[in-house]
This record gives structure tokens, sequence and C-alpha cells, in this order.
């Protein structure tokens, strides 16, 4: 007996969390798929015999749903005016705290990393709380410099722009980071080189830090991508997709179909949709990068 | 280190004009330093107010009247307590999580079996999945098993995961083999040359994702929303977002409920900061 689980060790050690990982992870997929050709709905789950097949209404009537159009709008929004930031930003501030020498820089390093892993709600909270219109701080902050209010979560284009500062103030964190470590990388040699040759510290930072730093700017772009494309928990918390679903995201739309209407088929067919988007997306970056990484 | 060296080093050649940047770089990242903390100095200072001064205009920010009235108020009439208690449950499930991706890890790094890396591959493969897709397929398998409203389900769905296991094979591959070729001469077993020789070894990146595990457990969300409809299974985040919803304009208490949650990380988090940043600046992009 003893020998025989000696034998099986390695896979002892891995089948718990295969186990786990299958059936929570890959089996969800094939289930997600068969329900989304269904009817299947709060009914349904009570009992199995009145989930009917549908074949592709779910996906059809999805489609055409023009809240879902609104929420697809809207998380193109949150891509396209939230990546560049948080790219911009994270590798900005990497680039000034690596630059710093004294020790102060390894405060700045924890401070804005702080947000990064701070409670989600808790934060969407607070910052409800500052962006109200009548008691919250950036309200008064602005009008005690002479400008005027700000409707920060009424106004459907602006409160998709308030959600935006928010996960960008979260995002910063964990991406620079990221940036520090793929900074540090760089060997010394190549900028004591371009000093000989009398490079000044912005040549120095446009010439070889960047174009050193792409593999970093790639990885933090990609999941930062993904990670947009499933904004969930800020509007979930903040607005509850409001106003005039202005700040509503695609995984909003899912969870609110599937945990609030119960119309779990319509919401998988929904999920799938975003699920090839997110490969979509995937795929084209990564084709992208390798076409770059040709030309070089 | 290695960066603070070469600064010094180009202090000296760069002289004067260095300073200045260094001096530029200081202030800015000061300046957006303060705004970064602004929000949790903003939360802690509501939290001890009581409720007339957070209605004042112009606002205060540091309270007149210090009270603890909030927090005394989320516990004694909000089941704070309740939640604290389940939230620590799914804590402490959470470690145990903690240990099987450290036993698969191990599974991965030192064995060479069939199928070993065809098996990793699907471990990898799972992060690309959104949990958009899984959520509701998750939610129907744990009903068919009976487990909703549980604490079971509220555990089972992320009790591994694939980023833990990757980092712990990782460390664990750089385990000499010798050692654990020794360790079997002596007649040990697998399982104690797990559990006595590389654990042990494992120490720095076990405190880490120990660390992050804590974090990431005491923060959890969505599953607990999801699975549990009874309150008396609601953790810390969903009772907050209860709270907002029941007691809208009561921001003092808002405040409190979001200073509880947030204060134990940011204290958790500065103290063990330097770990877990090095442990991602080794192991998130190399």
């Amino acid at each position: 007996m003893k020998s025989f689980l000696n034998k099986r060790a390695p896979y002892i050690f891995i089948a718990p969390t295969l186990l786990l990982l299958i059936l929570f992870s890959i089996v969800p997929i094939a289930v997600a798929l068969v329900i989304s050709f269904t009817d299947m709905d709060l009914g349904g789950l009570a009992n199995m015999d009145r989930v009917g097949f549908i074949g592709f209404d779910n996906y059809a009537e999805v489609i055409q749903d023009p809240v879902f159009h609104k929420a697809i709008y809207n998380t193109l929004f949150y891509v396209v005016i939230g990546v560049p930031l948080v790219i911009l930003f994270s590798l900005g501030i990497a680039l000034l705290i690596n630059l710093g020498t004294s020790r102060i820089f390894k405060v700045f390093r924890v401070v804005y990393y702080l947000p990064s892993v701070t409670n989600i709600v808790a934060v969407a909270v607070v910052w409800s709380y500052l962006y109200n219109p009548a008691l919250g701080l950036f309200n008064y902050m602005l009008n005690s410099v002479g400008l005027p209010d700000v409707p920060w979560l009424t106004e459907p284009t602006v409160a998709k722009l308030s959600l935006i500062l928010l996960a960008l103030w979260k995002a910063i964190g964990l991406n620079m980071i990221i940036f520090i470590a793929a900074l540090q990388g760089i060997p010394r040699s190549y900028y004591e080189a371009a000093q000989l040759d009398g490079a000044n510290t912005w040549q120095q930072v446009t010439l070889i830090t960047v174009p050193m730093l792409r593999f970093a700017i790639f990885f933090v772009s990609i999941t930062t991508m993904i990670g947009w494309l499933q904004f969930f928990e800020e509007p979930f918390v903040m607005t509850d997709g409001g106003p005039l679903d202005g700040t509503l995201s695609v995984s909003l739309f899912i969870y609110q179909n599937g945990f609030q209407f119960n119309n779990f088929g319509y919401a998988a067919a929904g999920s799938f949709v975003l699920f090839i988007c997110i490969i979509a997306v995937t795929l084209v970056q990564l084709r992208l990068q390798k076409n770059e990484t040709d030309m070089t | 280190m290695s960066s603070i060296t070469a600064g010094k080093r180009k202090g000296s050649q760069e002289g004067k004009s260095g300073r200045t940047f260094q001096w530029i770089s200081g202030i800015i990242l000061t300046i957006g330093g303060l705004f970064f903390l602004l929000p949790f100095f903003w939360m802690m200072m509501s939290s001890f107010k009581p409720e007339n001064e957070i209605v004042q205009i112009p606002p205060t920010l540091w309270p007149e009247t210090f009270t603890l009235y909030n927090f005394q108020y989320l516990f004694e009439n909000m089941n704070f307590g309740i939640y604290l208690r389940n939230t620590l449950i799914i804590v402490a499930f959470s470690f145990v999580g903690l240990l099987l991706n450290a036993a698969a890890g191990f599974g991965f790094a030192k064995y060479d079996f069939k199928g070993r890396n065809a098996l990793f591959v699907l471990v990898l493969a799972t992060m690309m999945i959104p949990s958009q897709v899984t959520m509701i397929p998750v939610y129907l398998i744990l009903n068919t098993l009976g487990l909703t409203n549980t604490m079971t389900g509220i555990v089972l769905p992320g009790l591994v995961g694939a980023f833990g296991i990757f980092l712990f094979r990782q460390f664990m591959s750089t385990v000499p083999t010798e050692l654990l070729e020794a360790t079997r001469l002596d007649g040990a077993s697998e399982y104690r040359i797990f559990l006595q020789i590389v654990l042990p070894i494992s120490k720095p990146i076990l405190a880490v994702q120990a660390i992050l595990t804590f974090i990431a457990g005491w923060n959890s969300f969505l599953w607990p929303l999801i699975i549990a409809n009874d309150e008396g299974l609601y953790t810390l985040s969903v009772g907050l977002s209860l709270l907002k919803g029941q007691y809208a304009a009561n921001f003092g208490l808002q405040m409190a409920g979001a200073t509880f949650m947030v204060a134990p990380v940011i204290l958790l988090f500065t103290y063990f900061q330097k770990h877990i940043i090095e442990n991602f600046s080794i192991s998130g992009m190399k």
C-alpha cells in the first residue's frame, strides 16, 4: 500500500487542485455553452423538464438588445480611455520612482501600491462619498478654487469618466510594480555607454528605457485591456449601471440578467459574446506584437 | 538596489542636473502621492465624525468631536460581527487552498509523470477564462450539488488558482533534486519530503502567498454575493455593499464600514510590503 501511494505521489499532489480547477473552470465553459442555447430561467433551475432547447435565439436576441448595445459601447469607452491612461500613469510613476536614489522613493512605491490591495467595495463606497454632489470633497475642492460643480455620477458620460478615474487610481499600483521590475532588468551598461556618448537623461529614457520596456508595456496593455473588458465591481457598487444605463458594462449586464432577472440562458449567451471579444482582442494584440518584433 | 548605486555614480558624473531632476521627480511624486492617499485619509477622518459634522458645509477634514459611535453601531445593529466571522472563515479556508496550490506546484516542479506538460498548460489556460463566463455555470453546478447558501459553496470555487500554482512551481523547481534524493534514501516517503523538506525551504514564497491569500480572502465579494441568500453567510464586503444600499444617506456609517475593511489590509501590507513587492518583481515578469 505504502509503495503504491508513493508511486502515485505526483498525481496525488496535483489531483485536488486539478479536480477543483476542472470542476470550476473547465467544465463551466461547456455548461455555459450548452445553456446559452436554452431558455433556462429560475423555473428551469427547479425543474429541468422546463428547460427547452432554442438554438441561437438567445444570441440573436442579445445582439439586437439595445441595452446590450449600450453596455458594449460603455465597455469600449472604458477600454479606449482607460487602457492608455493606466499605461501612461503607471509607466510615468515607475520611471520617476526608479530614477530616484533617496530612501523616500521606496515610500512612494508603497503609497502608489496601496489602492491596489484594498477592498473594491470599500473603495467604491468611499469614492461615492467623494463624488457626492452636496457633501462630497471633490465638488467642495472645485468650488473653493472657483470652479463649478461637476455632475460626477449623475450625467452618463461624466459618470463613466468618474468610474475610470477611480479604477485608474486602483490599477496604477500593480502595473507600476511590473514596470519597476522590468526597469531594473535593463543592464546598467547601456546607460553608461549612452552617458559616455553624452546622452542626457531624457534621451536615455526615450532611446533606451522605453524600447527596452516593450514587453512589459505589451504585458500591461493586454492584462489591463482584459481587465477593463470585465469591468464590474465599480459600476455595480457605485451606480448599478445608471444613470440611464450610462455606466452599465457588459459584465454588469450579464450579472443583472443572470442573477437579478434569472435569465440564465440569455446571460450565458451574453457572456459568450464577451468571451469571444476577449479572445479576439488577445489574438489581435499577440499578432501585432509578433509583427513588431519581426520588424526589429 | 542596483538603481541606488548606479544613481549615486550618475549623480557624481552629472552633478547638478541629476540632483535637480531628483528634486523635480520627488516633488511630482509627493503631490501625486498626497492625491493617492486622500481618499483613505478622508474615509478614516469621516468615520470618526458624528452625523451632524458629516453633513456640515463646508466640510471639515479633522473631526471636531471624535466619536466611535459609527463603529459601535455597525457591530450592535448591523451584524458586522457575523460578517467578520464569515470573512475569517473564508480566510481560514483559503489557507487550505494555499497548501493545495503548494502541493500541486511541487508535483509539477519535481516529478516527471505522464501528461505533466499537457496538464500544466491546462492549469495555465484557466487563467484566461473570464469569471463572467463561469459565473452562471458554477452557480448551476453548486446548485445541483446542493451547495448554494452554504459556506462550502462560497469557498470551493475560489479555493485553488492557477497563478498560485504557477508561482509555487517556479520556486520549487529551484529546490535541489539531490536533497530530495538524499531524503528518499533515508527512507522518507514522498509526502514527508513535501511536508518536512520542501515546505520549510519554500518559506519565503509561502509567506508572500499567505499574505496575498489573506488579502484576497478578506476582500472576497462576488461569490459570497451570488451564492449566499442568507444574511448569516454574508461577508464584510457584501455587508458593506448592503449597508450602502440601506443607509445611503448615512456616510459616517459607510465610512466606518469601509475603514474597518481597509485598515487591516493597509497595516498588513505596509508591514510586509517589501516582501510582497519583491515577490512580484521576481515572479511577476520573468
